[in-house]
């Protein structure tokens, strides 16, 4: 199965048919104005105050299976929906992009003394009264347990990037903890964000924390206890009445896995599920969802990115006018009126319109022909009998990967081929099954370009230097992911400068030159970011689509019903 | 008769190691591999992706993994998921009552009415109940299960909400009843394929009988044509489906790949199309070993099985 968040189950579904022209005729102002977006939290009635006690059940329904249990370990986006339930971060990013307190009592900063010496020396105050679901207190040691385990040589731990960095952790009281940073590294504010901190008391007992039975049966302080499992079904998740923060309201949580996209969205009609997040709802059923009564469908941002992306190894693709003149001869909007039923956001920038160090000032790209194929002219690409351009002997000829079976992908592949065609360029089709493509062939940098729905960020960090950075390079034995292989001396520059300040005026300053310089080098051709679709019945309070979480779960504490 | 089922073992244990080994070669050939799920997000680093592959041991020479799996294998440990990092057996072992359930009960559905039909068919050859049978039965099998499946859900849920929409059962619920309401949509789905192949079995193994000499024999000496039609040519007819029961096994515990994954059924066949497409070589070696040795009981208890119903077969001293 192919696990696309652009809608590539079309099937014969009989549901009453949508019309693109319908939705064209509608216009992207029309949808938008449809949609609501934000409407989840623009609740025009008060919201009704929360229950005394946790009451009734939401069951969450899911287009991928939560299998993961262990936070620290390989996982994917839809293992955090448990993540976030059971267990608790130091701190969370709200939707603004704001750090909140959870298991710490404040963000380190500089101002505050938390963070000194240039950015080497951390030090974390915690929160007191915190219980594990075992009703063990919470201290400073689980933390550094936590952060000692993430880099332990034998633990199979998800990533340690950040990690690696912290030397001689010291537990300087039981809710104090510091430690050093082998170099200044402003991202792991952000790294923490998303680092769940697990019970010492539990896996320290285990052999081998990789086979623990806790990896099974996970223990943590957040508003959800584990529940069951039914695998391949549902994991169902109690209130952890002892919770340290608000709520939780609901007796019972139940993340509902279903694996088609259309089957699930039937669910949602039928009332089976409560709500649709993750991949969310097709976008071929978007203009009837919104329509569905009793149901609430908002179109959610996201921070990921639809990207063509070049290898920059490749013969023709290396050079830069060629880039631009692909990038020109791109129709986006049609890619995302026609295809995409208007659902997603153009967009000039490797990072997401939300975030702080968004810069809106890019050129904007416009759909031109002329100019597309005056810059191949420009630069040497003579037409030659077959309409397709040649130079040196080289003819402007690559192949355009994604996804086998991500029907609207394909579709994207088709216009790009006709408009390229214009232009000379000759592209071929060349997919592939999702464990294949994103396999060595991605990771190694096989292709000659690939259609990608991915993320240029730490976590909520703009720091993209695991992406951009020449050191980051896997074909060339690079510890990266940066598979385009961009190798470009001043963005490295700004990327070790944004790394190294605290100071968040002067890392904006950074970062906007950084999408300058990509987006004039092009890297990456940036199509439009996600704006997938979710769900939920009318009465369910406190859903918040969140830009800076994994998952829109990431609140499910302070979720409840109005009766 | 001990002979006999020593052969059978010794053929069995032989074809489970070429299972295995081809098995293994294929998938672990084949381009990609677990760590793909983990890399199109772009969160994790090659460093990251490198170190889990090596603690996984999917750098090791494929042979040195195959032996070690084996060895692993022949002293009863399935190994662990990449997914959840559950033991294979356990993982199989909770997604076999849901595919046995499912197939159960539609395989006995289908099987009863199939042979209902087969036999009107057969007796009545040619009259308007065999050809629509026929005609029936060719668009049944025609019908790709997928479409056939969303089409029940978009009917008799979405539209008339008479059934719900998938699932074993409503969470929080698990009655007898709720169960039972749930199994309808996927049983009547899967049905109606196996019961187009039941009744072609069945008409064409009773025309078989039918046509032999001994039951003009019986008809000529006067047996009462219900008697003959169910002593004589019924229990002869049966033979041949037993060999087909047999073979069916294996499917009971293998599951519907496509009617489990429409209707949210967490059996066997979901299982399957999961761990390959997250490549959990683990579990999806410990599916394609446990259908083999399905495959081999089933064939064996069907030639057993021959024996008790034929006497003319047990006493031929195999």
């Amino acid at each position: 199965m192919t696990k696309n968040s652009d809608g590539s189950v079309t099937s014969a579904f009989p549901m009453p048919a949508i019309h693109r022209r319908d939705l064209l005729a509608l216009g992207a102002g029309g949808l938008l104005a449809a949609s609501g977006v934000g409407s989840a939290r623009a609740q025009t009635k008060p919201a009704p105050p929360p229950p005394a006690k946790p009451t009734g059940q939401v069951v969450v329904g899911l287009s991928q299976e939560p299998t993961a249990f262990n936070p620290l370990m390989p996982g994917i986006e839809v293992d955090e929906t448990v993540w976030m339930q059971i267990f608790n971060t130091l701190w969370v990013a709200d939707p603004q992009g704001n750090l909140i307190p959870d298991l710490a009592v404040e963000i380190p900063s500089e101002a505050n003394g938390g963070i000194s010496e240039g950015g080497l020396a951390w030090k974390v105050k915690l929160r007191d009264g915190v219980t594990w679901h075992d009703g063990t207190p919470f201290t400073a040691e689980d933390v550094k347990y936590t952060l000692e385990l993430i880099v332990a040589p034998g633990f199979k731990s998800r990533t340690r990037v950040g990690h690696a960095l912290v030397k001689d952790i010291k537990v300087t009281g039981p809710r104090e903890i510091s430690w050093r940073m082998e170099k200044a590294y402003a991202p792991y504010l952000a790294l923490l964000s998303n680092t769940y901190i697990v019970p010492k008391h539990i896996l320290e007992k285990a052999a081998d924390p990789n086979t623990a039975p806790f990896n099974g049966a996970p223990v943590g302080t957040g508003p959800f206890k584990w529940g069951t499992r039914t695998p391949g079904d549902n994991i169902q998740l109690v209130a952890n009445e002892k919770f340290h923060g608000k709520g939780p309201y609901l007796e019972r949580a139940v993340l509902k896995y279903v694996p088609d996209r259309t089957a699930l969205y039937a669910q949602f009609r039928t009332g089976q599920v409560d709500l649709i997040i993750g991949t969310g709802i097709p976008a071929n059923f978007y203009a009837e969802a919104v329509k569905l009564p009793g149901r609430k469908v908002v179109k959610i941002p996201s921070a990921s990115l639809e990207i063509l992306m070049p290898n920059l190894e490749h013969p023709v693709l290396k050079e830069k006018a060629v880039r631009q003149a692909l990038y020109a001869s791109i129709n986006k909007q049609a890619i995302i009126d026609i295809i995409y039923y208007g659902l997603h956001i153009p967009t000039e920038s490797f990072a997401p319109q939300e975030s702080w160090a968004y810069n809106p000032n890019l050129p904007k790209q416009t759909y031109d022909l002329a100019l597309a194929n005056k810059i191949l002219d420009d630069a040497g690409w003579k037409r030659s009998g077959s309409g397709t351009r040649m130079k040196n002997g080289v003819p402007l000829e690559f192949a355009v990967s994604t996804t086998t079976g991500a029907a609207l992908r394909e579709q994207c592949q088709q216009l790009m081929m006709q408009d390229w065609a214009q232009v000379g360029v000759k592209m071929t089709i060349n997919n592939m099954p999702a464990a294949v493509i994103w396999g060595e062939f991605y990771t190694r940098s096989k292709f000659d370009s690939l259609i990608v729905g991915t993320a240029f960020r730490t976590v909520i960090d703009p720091d993209p230097a695991h992406r951009f950075g020449s050191d980051a390079i896997p074909a060339k034995s690079g510890a990266g992911a940066n598979q385009m292989q961009w190798q470009n001396a001043e963005a490295d520059k700004l990327m070790k400068a944004g790394q190294e300040t605290f100071d968040q005026a002067k890392r904006k300053e950074i970062y906007f030159k950084l999408q300058e310089l990509v987006r004039e080098e092009l890297p990456i051709l940036p199509i439009y970011q996600y704006a997938p679709v979710e769900g939920y019945k009318e009465g369910l309070i406190g859903y918040e689509p969140n830009v800076n979480a994994r998952q829109n779960t990431w609140n499910m504490g302070s979720w409840y019903w109005a009766r | 008769m001990s002979g006999f089922l020593l052969q059978r073992l010794m053929q069995a244990i032989l074809l489970l190691f070429i299972v295995s080994m081809i098995g293994f070669a294929i998938l672990h050939l084949a381009p990609g591999g677990p760590m793909s799920q983990f890399a199109e997000g772009g969160d994790m680093t090659q460093a990251d992706l490198d170190r889990i592959a090596e603690q996984l041991g999917l750098n090791r020479p494929l042979p040195v993994q195959y032996a070690e799996w084996l060895w692993r294998m022949l002293s009863g440990d399935w190994g662990r998921s990449y997914r959840d990092q559950q033991p294979v057996l356990h993982i199989i072992a909770g997604h076999l009552g849901p595919t046995l359930e499912l197939m159960v009960s539609s395989t006995l559905l289908a099987m009863l009415i199939g042979a209902w039909i087969g036999i009107i068919g057969a007796v009545k050859r040619y009259s308007l109940f065999d050809s629509i049978a026929t005609i029936g039965t060719m668009i049944a099998l025609s019908i790709p299960t997928f479409w056939f499946g969303l089409v029940v859900i978009y009917v008799f849920s979405v539209g008339l909400g008479w059934l719900p929409s998938g699932n074993r059962f409503t969470i929080g619920d698990g009655s007898f009843l709720n169960r039972l309401h749930h199994l309808v949509g996927p049983c009547i789905v899967l049905a109606l394929v196996s019961t187009a192949v039941w009744s072609r079995y069945m008409r064409s193994s009773m025309l078989d009988v039918i046509n032999q000499d001994f039951v003009r024999t019986a008809r000529a000496k006067g047996v009462p044509e219900r008697r003959i039609l169910m002593t004589h040519v019924l229990r002869n007819a049966l033979l041949p489906m037993i060999t087909i029961t047999g073979l069916h096994v294996p499917s009971l515990l293998s599951g519907a790949l496509v009617t489990e994954t429409v209707f949210t059924w967490p059996g066997m066949g979901r299982l399957f199309l999961d761990s390959i497409s997250y490549r959990d070589y683990p579990v999806v070696m410990g599916i394609l070993m446990f259908t083999a040795v399905m495959v081999l009981l089933g064939s064996l208890l069907a030639d057993l099985l021959y024996g008790v119903a034929d006497p003319r077969i047990a006493r031929s001293g195999r």
